[in-house]
């Protein structure tokens, strides 16, 4: 069984396959939660006749109803660009997932170069954005796009920023290094206790959650889509499955970006008193609670506040966080020279 | 203007919306807001517009009712019917009967004065609302169906 | 002539130096069909990036034509149309027609009548103003005070319910008073339709809620930085403006301007009750929201007081059913919670007026948005239209 599992092509077959149910799962598990959250935070019940009298089945319905619907493109559109921006947002969600642990040897491929590699691939998102907003011939659409296109480049910098500070308290950029880090820190004293990064980086940590919102358009950042003024922004003409690709990728994201939280400040699948072989077996489940714990904090924050004004957004990212997490940085490192 | 580094207001907001989650999952039925209709459904008040129904028994053709409704929206045609004496050298008893009496309830305003003007007691309000239809035709409602709705119509109540 | 290499070059150079980068200015149709324009409202902008100028509104989607609907009905079907012109504060609508006509006929209103509808105009007031405290935050972002000021809501129009027997549309008042029974038949008549037994505790009960879920609103939106940071400063009417562009109700008190026909006219006893009339000192659109919270606080306190003290008495004064108003123009106006609304109606002494000219509040008021809206930034039209708080179907009638 162990051999049958551990040859190269089983392997790459498990992966891909995790790799194309996973945002189905984990976007319908996530938007679940976020209707069913939601609802109760506005005293009301939530999705309930679908599946028993408890709503979870919902999702499964809203994908079916996508799927069977007609797929319009505008007349004036750009069609090849219309046509693939949604894969692009939704391809960039399921890349990212590539290197992050889930224990420690559950994983789609420790790269060496793991934060790097998910900070880039996190930007072909907003190519993504742009496109759709430019080729969907609507007027909305375009400024919905503008505004993306200010808002997701600005808080790229934070957003790499704010984790260099985990990556030079680490002392590396892969994923399962950071981890090791976080699960050993006190081993030289003797001590099994370890040390998430968070408790020494919660600067560097508030900057990446308010940026990681921020880079998925979600209230309070939500000048892009902002469904009161551009109905959905550059999202507006899609509909039928090519939206559903939007809507997964969004839940999806919200999953990537707080398992790279996670793993980058939380200690990931790490939880302290267990071996190594518990850790490989429980791990995910470890992970997983810390993922849940993060998209619960950010579906609260979008169902309490009001959404930004662009110039105000970029006041927060270019006044506020960029200065903020530089002089985590320098704090960082000047910490780790002296002691 | 640079919003000032989240302070109170926000958390206050946080707060709110916390309290609120944990009060709907934990104590529902103190402060869940929302009726489950068709499972579980509120009764309306005894004055609730609703429908309007008719007794056709009391009504004498007067067409007051489809003259002074703002819309227009009631048909009435009725005709004489003479009822022969009982006792030989009577008078001959003229009666107004009706033949018809539609409401469109797609025209009706809900306003209620057809029941006020009514010297007969003919028309009543009922509560019931769950009449709707699937084509705005069938909302021409006749005489019979009013009838129907006569049995939803509440007692008055005692003062 | 041939065109030389030589030509072709300097022409081409020439040109390349000329081009400027062209960026015109885009038409966006905001409206009539939009999430945040309160109903069809259409608002034709130049757009340059996000920054516009020369928006014009177009009006006249919803226009209903009530003033011609008038000319053909007598003033009791007039009095259940009119209802539906500012449908969210569907009682206080009525309110100034029937006083108008009351004048017209010089008709005494027994005391109880004029307490019942002062109580349903403030709880309209109320519903009114929670609707704006529901779609004021969510076109900013905030889904979540929607449903806290529409749970209150829902208690006040069952108030509402329980007396009229509608919830938007009462169809409450008659001319003389309030509708005193259920109908002419020899049983309706003796259906009285005061004021349910129970309702003086549920009135009371429901403005302690209706009090709790203004301070729970201001909790969760009020102290908001966010909110702070979208509202101050902008869509700021200075006072003069204000009152010369026609602007009533809490826009115009917003920017400063002390003058609440509550206090000054007497179309309902509210010289009996003490309330606050809350004046704001910037006229931008956080005192435009906060003052509409602060007057539904005064609302409850003035219902609470009329409860408490309302007299006992006929419903309705001695009217013929049949009846001619006498020949005579009359314009009563009233404070309605988007505004001042009046009526001006022309009798020649028929079943029903030659002429009603209708003032509604929110057509004065949106006469400002070009004025208002110059140079501002989409998110900004957006907040400052909702800010101004008008119902299309008070627009356009």
């Amino acid at each position: 069984m162990m051999e049958f599992l551990s040859n190269f092509w089983v392997q790459l077959v498990i992966k891909l396959l995790i790799a194309a149910l996973i945002v189905p799962l984990v976007g319908m598990v996530i938007g679940f939660a976020e209707m069913k959250l939601s609802a109760k935070m506005q005293s009301r019940v939530g999705p309930y006749f679908a599946g028993g009298r408890w709503g979870w089945a919902q999702l499964i319905a809203d994908g079916v109803k996508f799927f069977q619907k007609e797929d319009l493109v505008p007349a004036e559109a750009d069609r090849p660009v219309y046509k693939f921006a949604p894969v692009l947002v939704l391809v960039s969600a399921v890349a990212i997932l590539v290197p992050i642990p889930f224990g420690p040897a559950v994983v789609g491929r420790d790269l060496d170069l793991g934060v790097f590699y998910v900070l880039a691939i996190s930007t072909l998102s907003t190519i993504g954005v742009l496109m759709a907003g430019w080729s969907s011939a609507n007027k909305y659409s375009l400024i919905g796009g503008l505004r993306a296109a200010g808002q997701l480049i600005a808080y790229e910098l934070p957003l790499i920023l704010a984790v260099v500070g985990a990556v030079i308290m680490a002392g590396t950029m892969s994923l399962t290094g950071i981890v090791n880090a976080q699960a050993t820190w006190f081993s030289e004293h003797g001590w099994s206790l370890g040390m998430p990064f968070v408790l020494v980086q919660f600067v560097g940590f508030a900057v990446f959650m308010i940026a990681s919102l921020a880079e998925l358009a979600r209230i309070p950042f939500d000048m892009p889509i902002a469904e009161s003024e551009l109905v959905m922004g550059y999202i507006t003409e899609y509909s039928g499955f090519r939206f559903l690709f939007f809507f997964l990728a969004e839940f999806a994201n919200m999953f990537s970006l707080s398992a790279i939280a996670a793993t980058l400040f939380l200690g990931g699948y790490w939880a302290p008193g267990l071996s190594e072989r518990m850790l490989n077996i429980l791990g995910p489940g470890i992970l997983f609670a810390k993922i849940g714990i993060l998209v619960f904090i950010m579906i609260w924050f979008r169902w309490t506040f009001p959404r930004f004004r662009e110039d105000q957004l970029q006041t927060i990212a270019w006044k506020w966080l960029v200065p903020i997490s530089l002089a985590n940085i320098l704090a960082t490192g000047v910490i780790k020279v002296i002691a | 203007m640079a919003p000032s580094i989240p302070g109170m207001g926000m958390a206050k907001g946080m707060a709110v919306t916390m309290k609120t989650m944990l009060r709907t999952i934990f104590l529902p039925g103190k402060y869940l807001n929302t009726v489950n209709y068709p499972v579980v459904k509120e009764t309306p008040v005894a004055r609730a517009r609703g429908v309007i129904a008719l007794d056709q028994e009391a009504c004498t053709v007067c067409m007051l009712c489809a003259r002074n409704c703002p819309d227009w929206c009631i048909y009435i045609e009725g005709h004489k019917e003479e009822k022969q004496p009982d006792k030989p050298g009577g008078r001959v008893k003229v009666r107004a009967t009706l033949d018809r009496f539609d409401i469109d309830y797609a025209l009706c305003m809900y306003c209620g004065i057809c029941v006020e003007v009514c010297p007969f007691d003919a028309l009543f309000w009922s509560p019931d609302y769950e009449y709707s239809e699937h084509a705005m035709g069938n909302m021409m409602h006749d005489m019979d169906k009013l009838q129907d709705w006569m049995a939803t119509v509440p007692p008055p109540p005692e003062t | 002539m041939t065109v030389t290499d030589q030509d072709l070059v300097r022409h081409l150079s020439e040109a390349a130096v000329s081009i400027e980068l062209q960026t015109p200015e885009m038409t966006l149709n905001i409206g009539p069909q939009h999430p945040s324009t309160h109903g069809v409202l259409r608002l034709v902008a130049q757009v340059d990036g996000e920054r516009t100028h020369n928006v014009q509104p177009v009006i006249g989607y919803m226009h209903r034509g009530y003033e011609k609907l008038a000319e053909v009905r007598n003033y009791a079907q007039i009095t259940t149309l009119i209802n539906r012109i500012d449908w969210v504060s569907g009682y206080a609508n009525e309110v100034p027609f029937i006083v108008a006509t009351e004048k017209l006929m010089q008709l005494e209103v027994p005391e109880r009548a004029q307490y019942i509808r002062l109580i349903l105009t403030e709880m309209a007031r109320i519903s009114s103003h929670l609707v704006f405290m529901a779609s004021y935050p969510l076109e900013l972002g905030a889904a979540t005070p929607l449903f806290f000021a529409l749970r209150d809501r829902e208690r006040v129009l069952d108030l509402l319910e329980s007396v009229t027997g509608g919830r938007f549309h009462p169809n409450f008042n008659r001319i003389g008073g309030v509708k005193p029974n259920a109908g002419a038949g020899s049983t309706q008549r003796k259906v009285s339709q005061d004021l349910p037994k129970t309702f003086l505790g549920e009135t009371k009960a429901a403005m302690d809620k209706v009090l709790e879920s203004a301070d729970e609103i201001e909790d969760l939106v009020a102290g908001n930085e966010i909110i702070l940071a979208r509202t101050k400063g902008i869509g700021v009417i200075p006072s003069d403006v204000a009152a010369s562009f026609g602007l009533s109700g809490p826009n115009l008190r917003a920017s400063g301007v002390n003058f609440d026909l509550r206090k000054v006219s007497d179309y309902l006893p509210y010289s009996k009750f003490e309330f606050n009339v809350p004046v704001g000192e910037n006229g931008d659109c956080w005192d435009r929201w906060y003052l509409r919270l602060l007057e539904i606080r005064e609302s409850a306190r003035i219902i609470q007081q009329a409860v408490d003290s309302i007299p006992s008495g006929p419903l309705q004064a001695k009217v013929p059913k049949i009846f001619k108003v006498p020949k005579g123009e009359v314009y009563v106006r009233a404070e309605n919670p988007k505004g001042e609304m009046g009526y001006y109606i022309v009798s020649d002494g028929g079943l029903g007026p030659y002429r009603v000219k209708i003032r509604s509040a929110s057509f004065s008021n949106i006469s400002i948005l070009p004025w208002l809206l110059e140079g501002a930034i989409i998110p900004d039209i957006i907040a400052v239209m909702g800010s101004l708080d008008f119902v299309l179907g008070d627009v356009d009638r």
